[in-house]
């Protein structure tokens, strides 16, 4: 008994300290343009790999340091997250909204509805992500519409696929069919009956999509697909991080702190709301 | 003197109430006792301790089990695990699960008789050979390069017996061995071990919930009711007169063999509330 | 398990023969294959013709004529009808000639062929190490199951599994490659050395010449990517296994072996680890198709000379028919291993092996 309590409160623990690293983040992308000590674009050659405050030859102002071409490091990790959650949002909410409601569907009137979208969700699982994604950033060129486009044609048969199943699941209970008894219709039900019983399910799954959508936002400006080199993004200053990792480390290490940080905070978040929905601690 | 000799084994649920009450009881060498008492009274808890598997989540509470007059429970976990595996075997209740599904019926016989024990290869296999033909199976050769799941459940009960037979050991421990099997089979499967228990003397501890099983297979029987045991008679004494008003009403509720019309009388509520009064009053007292 | 189920399952394998179950799958496997296959090239090919921009003015230097473009498009066909087009490529490829890339002018077959080993080297140690890994995790897991070791392992994996292998890469890079610099980071291997190779498989190569030197340094060269790969895969086994064999020690058969005289280790090894690994082999063939789709990033990561490093660099220069050959050779690999493991499943399955 005390172990399972103890299970828990670590649970809520890592529930709490991943929100909390979201919010903040959240907050300092807003506030961005405000909060950020310089312009991240700004160069200076003069003040180029400047070491993090608390190194012998560190500029004041230049909290984090500044990388070779003299733009500061915090400023650009602010400015970076701006992208990071946009792409977040913007992805995991059309990829959810996509997903979701094709899953519902499916699930919930089955008949041709659910025979078609299933044959869809198989061939999309027949097709390797990476080389969908390869080609359709190949097809669409760089740049975040293209990303963002990537990651809803890729993924909402993660939405669909768990949807759906859970549509069909809750739609075979009792309750469901004492409100079509009671005279409620098709679409009805399934907005009603359906829709806040697989709710909690859809916002796990958003939540892991958002820590998806930022890897893969990083990955493609790492590797140069994403916007242009100049603007500040985590993806892109590990990019040149990486290269002068031996000279100033720093240019690496804070940004990749940063998404380390995102990434595990939205799947923790997602699996520890997972175990909060869950009745039963799993 | 007896070859297994439990005395006063308490067992609990750990953090939990009791499953086993003082038991004792002792098994002579080449003797065959019974264990009956309804579902869940802990006939297979005692098989366990014996055998030391019982499940991690009960603990043992006081009590010795002494196997040839060294307890169990003061060894280390290895030599106990060593010395039951020398001297004692299991034939399970279940045939279609206590054979693994991925090693060959040959091996899993032989296994004990070379790694725990050191016989050649050659030597154990067969002693296999001999032992299938001794259970009674047509082709051993074949049989011994089986699987399990090509096999018919009788088969591998006859398998399994023949493996706790093996290392001729002086006790075996058999919990329900024909529950799961067909009715026809059943008899078959009983009278074998009825036959080679005799051929080969070994002690014998048989848990069974079937009173008409004991008459034909024990010669001692202890009834259990809740982990507390009830009674310890003689078989013949036994079914002559029971002494507990619980087992009384345990032998009454048996179909009989002789006359199969005179269906099933079940345990009175009032003999039910008096054991349980039993049992209450006795954790009363070992609480104190 | 019921009586009466097994009973019916017994039937069943002894009318059916092993190795009719056995060929009857490699048939089925074979032609999905074929269609998956088939069905990929189809939208490779036509996906890519809608692509906006033209690449051969990107090809060309800037200020070429209208006459220049039209020119070399002809040369690569891009001129034609997209249905030709498609018939010519088709025609190709069966007669093994995947085209000609744009940026480097060479045949798609030999550049693609030219990297395969060393994403193949990559994959193959990348998954060695996650089963070693993984496997060593679930086994010590197990023997301490409920104890603080367990949990341990349990937080570990979670981790392992929350963080994708491009940013372990990232961190392996800071740990091994800069903190404590043992391995290298970028590179197959150190350019100065002499290869006397005649394939591109170094890793085995060298190790057939038994030249351990050579060895030593393509390994200190692969180390950190192929970790970085096996990490997620890794915590994956781990869980799987981990809760596969501690299901499996509550049976039976695992009871029976105790009564022995076996201890726990030779328990779990031998009674438990066949019987608990088998439904863990399907999900660990579909991980390593993601870990194979892994090394497209995380050779760019450790400049490492592979085939995913070649798909990047493709679809920065747009270069299509280069990124045709690499996702038809992809999606060639990755049926292929889902084959393998139908195969190996088949194989190592007692039930369906003998009936
Ligand atoms: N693994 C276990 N964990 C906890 N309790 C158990 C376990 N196995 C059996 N018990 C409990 O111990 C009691 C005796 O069980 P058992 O010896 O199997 O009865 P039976 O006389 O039917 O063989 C039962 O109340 C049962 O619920
Ligand atoms: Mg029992």
């Amino acid at each position: 008994m005390d172990g399972r309590s103890l299970i828990r409160r670590r649970a809520g623990l890592r529930l709490w300290l991943s929100a909390g690293w979201l919010m903040l983040l959240g907050i300092a992308a807003l506030l961005a343009p405000w909060i950020a000590p310089k312009d991240p674009l700004a160069q200076d050659l003069f003040l180029g790999r400047l070491p993090p405050f608390w190194m012998a030859g560190a500029e004041p102002g230049y909290w984090l340091g500044t990388d070779s071409l003299g733009r500061d490091v915090l400023s650009r990790i602010l400015h970076g997250a701006r992208v990071a959650l946009l792409v977040a949002l913007v992805a995991g909410t059309i990829t959810c909204l996509i997903g979701a409601t094709l899953g519902l569907l499916a699930g919930f009137l089955r008949g041709w509805v659910d025979m078609v979208i299933s044959r869809l969700i198989d061939i999309w699982m027949a097709f390797p992500p990476v080389l969908f994604s390869i080609l359709l950033i190949a097809v669409l060129g760089p740049g975040l519409t293209s990303i963002i486009i990537a990651i809803v044609v890729i993924d909402w048969t993660r939405f669909a696929r768990v949807v759906r199943a859970e549509a069909m699941a809750q739609g075979a209970m009792d309750y469901v069919a004492s409100a079509r008894v009671a005279g409620r219709g098709r679409i009805g039900t399934m907005v009603r009956e359906i829709l806040p019983n697989v709710l909690p399910t859809v916002v796990v799954l958003l939540t892991l999509e958002m820590g998806i959508a930022v890897i893969v936002e990083a990955i493609l400006s790492f590797v140069n697909l994403s916007i242009s080199t100049d603007d500040p993004t985590w993806g892109g200053m590990i990019a040149e991080g990486r290269t002068s990792i031996h000279q100033a480390w720093w240019v690496l290490v804070f940004p990749l702190i940063t998404l380390f940080l995102t990434v595990l905070s939205f799947s923790q978040l997602g699996e520890g709301l997972k175990d909060r929905f869950d009745p039963v601690l799993r | 003197m007896s070859f297994l000799s439990i005395r006063n084994l308490s067992v609990r649920l750990k953090g939990g109430p009791p499953l086993l009450r003082r038991v004792s009881l002792d098994v002579a060498p080449g003797e065959v006792r019974g264990l009956v008492g309804e579902s869940g009274a802990g006939k297979s808890m005692i098989g366990k301790a014996v055998l030391g598997i019982l499940p991690p989540s009960v603990e043992v509470t006081a009590g010795e089990i002494l196997l040839d007059g060294t307890d169990l429970l003061t060894l280390s976990a290895k030599d106990r695990r060593r010395r039951i595996g020398a001297s004692c075997a299991l034939i399970p209740q279940d045939p279609l699960t206590a054979l693994n599904p991925s090693h060959r019926i040959g091996p899993q016989i032989t296994d004990r008789l070379v790694d725990i024990l050191g016989w050649g290869r050659t030597e154990a296999e067969a002693r296999a050979k001999a032992l299938l033909a001794e259970v009674q199976i047509a082709d051993p050769d074949r049989v011994l390069r089986s699987y399990p799941h090509e096999l018919s459940g009788g088969m591998r009960q006859r398998i399994l017996i023949a493996s706790a037979f093996a290392a001729e050991p002086r006790l075996i421990v058999a919990d329900e061995p024909t529950t799961a099997l067909d009715v026809t089979v059943q008899k078959q499967i009983l009278s074998l071990i009825r036959d080679m228990q005799a051929r080969h003397g070994t002690a014998l501890l048989f848990v069974t919930h079937d009173l008409g099983v004991v008459s034909k297979v024990c010669q001692r029987l202890s009834v259990l009711y809740a982990g507390m045991v009830v009674e310890d008679a003689a078989v013949t004494d036994f079914f002559a007169a029971p002494h507990h008003a619980y087992s009384a009403a345990l032998l009454a509720a048996t179909p009989k063999y002789t006359d199969p019309k005179a269906g099933l009388n079940p345990v009175p509520e009032a003999v039910i509330e008096a054991v349980r009064a039993e049992v209450a009053a006795f954790d009363r007292e070992s609480a104190r | 398990m019921i009586p009466g189920g097994a009973a019916k399952q017994d039937m069943r394998h002894r009318v059916t023969g092993t190795g009719m179950v056995i060929l009857r799958t490699l048939l089925t496997r074979l032609l999905t294959t074929v269609i998956t296959l088939a069905g990929v090239a189809v939208i490779v090919f036509f996906v890519i013709r809608v692509v906006p921009g033209n690449p051969i003015a990107m090809m060309l230097p800037p200020g070429a004529t209208e006459e220049d473009i039209a020119r070399l498009s002809a040369l690569y066909g891009l001129d034609k009808p997209l249905v030709t087009q498609f018939g010519i490529w088709v025609a190709g490829v069966l007669q093994g000639d995947f085209g000609t890339s744009i940026t480097t002018r060479q045949p798609v077959l030999d550049l693609v062929l030219g990297r395969l080993p060393a994403t193949l080297e990559l994959s193959i140690m990348a998954l060695v190490m996650a089963v070693i890994l993984g496997g060593t995790a679930a086994l010590i897991g197990t023997r301490y199951r409920g104890g603080r070791r367990e949990g341990a392992i349990d937080v570990a994996n979670g981790m392992a599994l929350s963080v994708p292998d491009f940013l372990w890469g990232l961190v392996l890079i800071l740990l091994f490659g800069v903190l404590w610099p043992v391995f290298h980071i970028s590179g197959r291997v150190t350019p100065s050395l002499e290869l006397p190779f005649t394939t591109d498989f170094y890793l085995f190569e060298s190790l057939i010449r038994l030249r351990f030197d050579l060895w030593a340094d393509i390994v200190a060269h692969m180390f950190m990517p192929a970790l970085a790969l096996a990490i997620p895969l890794a915590a994956i086994i781990g869980q799987l296994l981990k809760q596969s064999l501690k299901e499996t020690m509550n049976l039976d058969y695992v009871t029976l072996a105790r009564t022995k005289g076996y201890g726990e280790a030779r328990v779990i090894l031998r009674e438990a680890l066949r019987n608990a690994a088998l439904p863990t082999l399907t999900l660990v063939g579909v991980q390593f198709t993601f870990l194979i789709g892994g090394t497209v990033i995380i050779e760019r990561l450790f400049s490492y000379e592979g085939l995913g490093n070649m798909a990047i660099d493709a679809v920065v220069n747009r270069d299509l028919p280069l990124i045709q050959g690499i996702v038809l050779l992809f999606a060639l690999i990755f049926t292929a291993v889902n084959l393998i493991v139908d195969l190996l499943y088949a194989v190592l399955n007692p039930r369906l092996r003998h009936a």
